[in-house]
């Protein structure tokens, strides 16, 4: 049991998809603006990333091994996660649509964010079953909904700071970035008992 | 007395600063040379103006009339001429004008009649509307009209009635001198607002650094055989805060967003419940006020004063010292510079203080928020004075409502204590009153929104109402056309002979060609109405459908030319 | 044969999700466009036209739909820009016009002929008077938004800016700016 709860809290935290596998920075610099928007990115990635994870591995596993189609792996998953995008738009656009006005374009772009292909790759590459396939996708996903969210905050304050002009914008929001990294690297070994 | 006393949070002990204007007993401020009385001296709405420029007044005389239920009339406070009634400049933080009275006194200082009345024998209505009438406010500071909060919640027993003679800001002592000097007439006026309100309890709070004044309200409680209990509270600003005193006499917290009589307490001063026993019993309206006069003078002293009076003509009768520089309004904590030395003392005007830079040192430049928490621990609301200034900074109004800004109540323990001297409180007024601006402009835009689609509304249904007006005059031409062409056709040749043959054909082809116009738009019109005949009558029983013909058979009968009605309202 | 297969297969995926997202699409339409109502709750609702829209409504439809850019609406001012802007997720851009203090029409007394021109010109009804009567503008009703100055044939109405009384005055920014800092540039 302690196995799965190593995944979690590694995905999560040791090897936070943003801060330390450095994946999925677009949404990450772009919808972490504003508190509210980062909670519905977070959302929205948490489901993707989970439902992918889950249909990448039956993808897998019960198409394209048996097939001996591996060498299809990037294409079919790309397809699937777009698709699953697609449905998380829809359905967004119907239950809050100010929310898919705020994600705007980050929202179709969850397709191409690196960390939703990155992160069933990775689980092909650590030979996960089913369910630890799951378990690094949500860790993985809370672990970026948990920063998109930290750093957001941080973004709300900094805008009331007096930042030195030619640093405000993009260039504090690295700089914030940077330092939350360096936070994060202390989480490293947490993970090291299994 | 042994009564358990509850403590509310933060609060700080500046120094207190009274004895110097405590050691002489109230004086009366003789009548000035002119007197500019604003209109507009409570809350709520704007007394209108009854006198004119050239009236001769009386003391006591109206010359604002309450504008609506939370209004308070304002009286002519000397006997006189009205000068003008004119714009001037207000003791207020914006230096803006507002609407005055100016009265040249004429000395003689003569009453209108008063009329002394026993109030037990008035009805509840009677007393408030006479305090209405009479001007009575809340003079601790917050000027509402008093009556407002006269009457008994129906929801809630009113449990105690808590009078505040706190008094908690430094250099103020009018209120202090008000319960040593006329504690009976205190007292009675207390009488006025618990025989109105009916609490079970009645609380007087005085803070333990005025032990003459409680014992003068004690004795004077016994002398008039009433039952209130006068409690010394400990000292520590701002204990004289309603919401606080409230919770230090009865542990009671008044929630956000909700008011003390939703609790069933009540809150009064002590000076108002002095001018509400003047007013009811000797038929004084208010025009006079204690006000303290201090700091950088050589005489500091209590004044009973017009209301109108010049701040600067007052301050000369305690001698400023002559670096003197400007008049504070209100004690040092929640005060402000007024804006013109010659601005009047008005009813919410405790006290003045003379301004000197040896007094009050210009504070050191402001220095960034260092978030040590000191303001958050002094708040006596448990607010986080930190967050709010940071996001006022920032003008994210939003989030500043979300640490709730408007229970903040500019108290200004969070200025003093902090150390990087940041002007907190300066920094919630201007969130606060951008907030309020933005409600007022997203009220006026709802408004006019909805003004904006009634004409839409109404001129639609004028367009609808002028087509049907012309489609019906159209009918009624081309039928009285029909008939006369019937006629003439039965009239036969012997028209043709008649001398206007000749160019009849002409106008009758004009005629027709207009005529088949009308009717093409008519079939026009008939057609869209068809299109758009409810759908509801296509699958009927054949009950309905007989119904629906008997209707229209009697709609035939009756004229009723509206085929587009829907036909089965019987099944409906 | 291999290459078939994997054809077969990525087919026969792409009809799955196909038929996946088309029955989404069905279930999840959207009716009507409830970004409208948020759009116009934040345009001042002057139904001036100075946008090209005629009102707020129909310009608050355009921008729902992308067809409208949302700095054309000179009463919301810079401040409405920037909150269409954190609404929408779109870009703030400079005002397209100059930004006028709020005002409000009055009619000159002397001039006025009762016309009733102005009158139906009003969007909001904020005008009253009668054939050959004086007319008056009702002072809290007025968005000041002008469209009542051209139709008046003897030019008896002007704009006149709100002035500040002790109800509408407001604290200021306790903050002394040393110099102007340039406009935040999009993350």
């Amino acid at each position: 049991m302690s196995h799965y709860l190593f995944i979690l809290v590694g995905a999560v935290l040791v090897n936070n998809v943003v801060l330390v596998k450095i994946l999925g920075l677009c949404p990450f610099m772009g919808v972490s603006k504003k508190l509210e928007t980062a909670y519905g990115m977070g959302a929205a990635t948490t489901f993707v990333l989970t439902m992918a994870t889950g249909a990448s591995y039956i993808i897998d596993h019960y198409l394209l091994i048996p097939f001996g189609l591996e060498y299809l792996r990037t294409l079919s998953f790309i397809v699937t996660i777009a698709a699953i995008v697609q449905l998380t738009e829809m359905v967004i656009a119907k239950t809050s649509p100010t929310l898919q006005q705020t994600l705007g374009i980050y929202l179709p772009l969850i397709t191409t964010n690196c960390a939703v292909l990155g992160v069933p790759l990775l689980n092909i590459a650590n030979g996960h079953n089913f369910v630890e396939s799951l378990l690094f996708g949500a860790g993985s996903a809370v672990g970026f909904s948990l920063v998109l969210i930290l750093f957001a905050g941080i973004r709300e304050r900094i805008e009331g700071a007096d930042v030195p002009v030619h640093f405000r914008g993009a260039a504090i929001a690295m700089v914030t970035a940077g330092l939350m990294a360096l936070a994060f690297m202390g989480f490293a070994g947490l993970d090291k008992y299994q | 007395m042994l009564m358990n006393l509850f403590k509310f949070k933060g609060g700080v002990k500046p120094p207190t600063n009274k004895t110097q204007s405590l050691g002489k007993p109230i004086a009366q401020a003789p009548i000035p040379s002119r007197l500019v009385v604003p209109l507009h001296q409570s809350i709520g709405g704007t007394p209108r103006p009854v006198v004119q420029a050239g009236d001769k007044v009386l003391k006591g005389q109206l010359i604002g009339e309450a504008d609506g239920w939370i209004s308070a009339a304002v009286h002519a406070p000397t006997s006189g001429t009205v000068v003008e009634v004119a714009m001037h400049v207000q003791p207020h933080p914006s230096g803006l004008d507002a609407l005055c009275v100016v009265i040249e006194p004429d000395g003689k200082d003569e009453w209108i009649p008063r009329e002394p009345v026993n109030y037990k024998a008035l009805t509840p209505e009677q007393v408030r509307e006479r305090l209405q009438q009479a001007g009575v406010v809340g003079l601790g500071g917050a000027v509402f009209p008093t009556h407002g909060k006269l009457t008994a919640s129906k929801t809630v027993p009113m449990e105690e009635m808590v009078i505040n003679g706190a008094e908690c800001e430094p250099f103020i002592t009018c209120d202090d001198l008000l319960m040593r000097e006329r504690a009976e007439e205190v007292v009675r006026g207390i009488g006025i607002f618990r025989d109105l309100l009916q609490p079970k309890r009645v609380l007087i709070g005085i803070e333990d650094n005025k032990p003459e004044a409680a014992a003068a309200m004690r004795a004077a409680v016994q002398a008039v055989g009433e039952n209130f209990e006068v409690i010394p509270v400990p000292t520590l600003y701002p204990a004289g805060g309603a919401k606080q005193l409230i919770r230090v006499l009865t542990g009671k917290e008044v929630p956000a967003a909700k008011r003390s009589t939703d609790l069933g307490v009540q809150c009064f001063n002590v000076a108002t419940a002095y001018t509400a026993w003047r007013a009811i019993t000797h038929g004084e309206p208010v025009v006079s006020r204690l006000v303290t006069v201090t700091g950088n003078v050589h005489e500091p002293r209590n004044y009973e004063v017009l209301i109108g009076t010049p701040m600067d003509e007052l301050l000369k009768l305690a001698t400023p010292h002559p670096d003197t520089d400007g008049i504070i309004m209100g004690g040092p904590m929640m005060g402000f510079l007024v804006p013109q030395p010659d601005v009047p003392v008005v009813k919410a005007t405790n006290c003045l203080i003379a301004h000197s830079d040896r007094l009050f040192p210009p504070k050191a430049p402001e220095m960034p928020c260092i978030r040590c928490g000191s303001c958050a621990q002094a708040c006596p609301h448990e607010l986080q004075p930190f967050e709010m200034y940071w996001f006022s900074r920032a003008k994210n109004f939003g989030k500043t409502q979300e640490y709730h800004i408007f229970d903040c109540i500019e108290c200004g323990c969070c200025s003093f204590v902090c150390p990087s001297r940041i002007p907190l409180v300066q920094y919630f007024r201007f969130a606060k009153s951008e907030i309020w601006a933005r409600e007022r402009e997203k009220n006026a835009a709802d408004q006019a929104k909805e003004r904006f689609e009634f004409k839409q509304l109404r001129e639609e249904r004028e367009k609808a109402e002028k087509a049907e007006k012309l489609a019906k005059a159209a009918a009624a031409q081309a039928a009285k056309k029909a008939a006369e062409a019937a006629a003439a056709a039965a009239a036969g040749d012997t028209a043709a002979t008649s001398p206007q043959a000749a160019d009849a054909p002409a106008i009758d082809a004009e005629k027709a060609a207009r005529q088949a116009a009308i009717q093409a738009a008519m079939e026009r019109a008939k057609a869209q109405r068809e299109a758009a005949q409810p759908k509801n009558t296509d699958n009927l029983t054949p009950d309905q459908q007989q119904a629906a013909a008997e209707i229209e058979a009697r709609r035939a009968a009756a004229r009723l030319a509206v085929p587009e009605a829907p036909a089965n309202e019987k099944s409906e | 044969m291999d290459i078939l297969l994997a054809i077969a297969i990525m087919a026969l995926g792409a009809v799955v999700l196909g038929a996946a997202l088309g029955y989404a699409s069905i279930k999840f339409k959207v009716e009507g466009d409830p970004l409208v109502d948020k759009i116009e709750a934040i345009l001042p609702q002057t139904q001036c036209g100075q946008c090209g829209y005629p009102g707020c409504k129909p310009y608050a439809e355009a921008i729902a739909k992308g067809e409208a850019e949302i700095n054309l609406c000179p009463p919301g001012g810079m401040e409405g820009v920037q909150r269409l802007a954190d609404l929408l997720g779109r870009e703030v851009k400079p005002l397209d016009a100059e930004e006028k203090p709020k005002q409000v029409a009055i009619i000159d007394e002397n001039t006025c002929i009762g016309c009733t021109l102005c009158i139906q010109a009003c969007p909001v009804d904020a005008i009253i008077g009668a054939a050959k009567q004086l007319h008056v503008i009702i002072g809290p009703q007025c968005t000041g938004c002008e469209l009542c100055l051209p139709p008046c044939p003897v030019e008896c109405i002007h704009m006149e800016p709100i002035a500040e009384n002790i109800d509408n005055w407001k604290w200021k920014y306790p903050v002394v700016e040393l110099k102007a800092a340039p406009m935040r540039e999009a993350a």
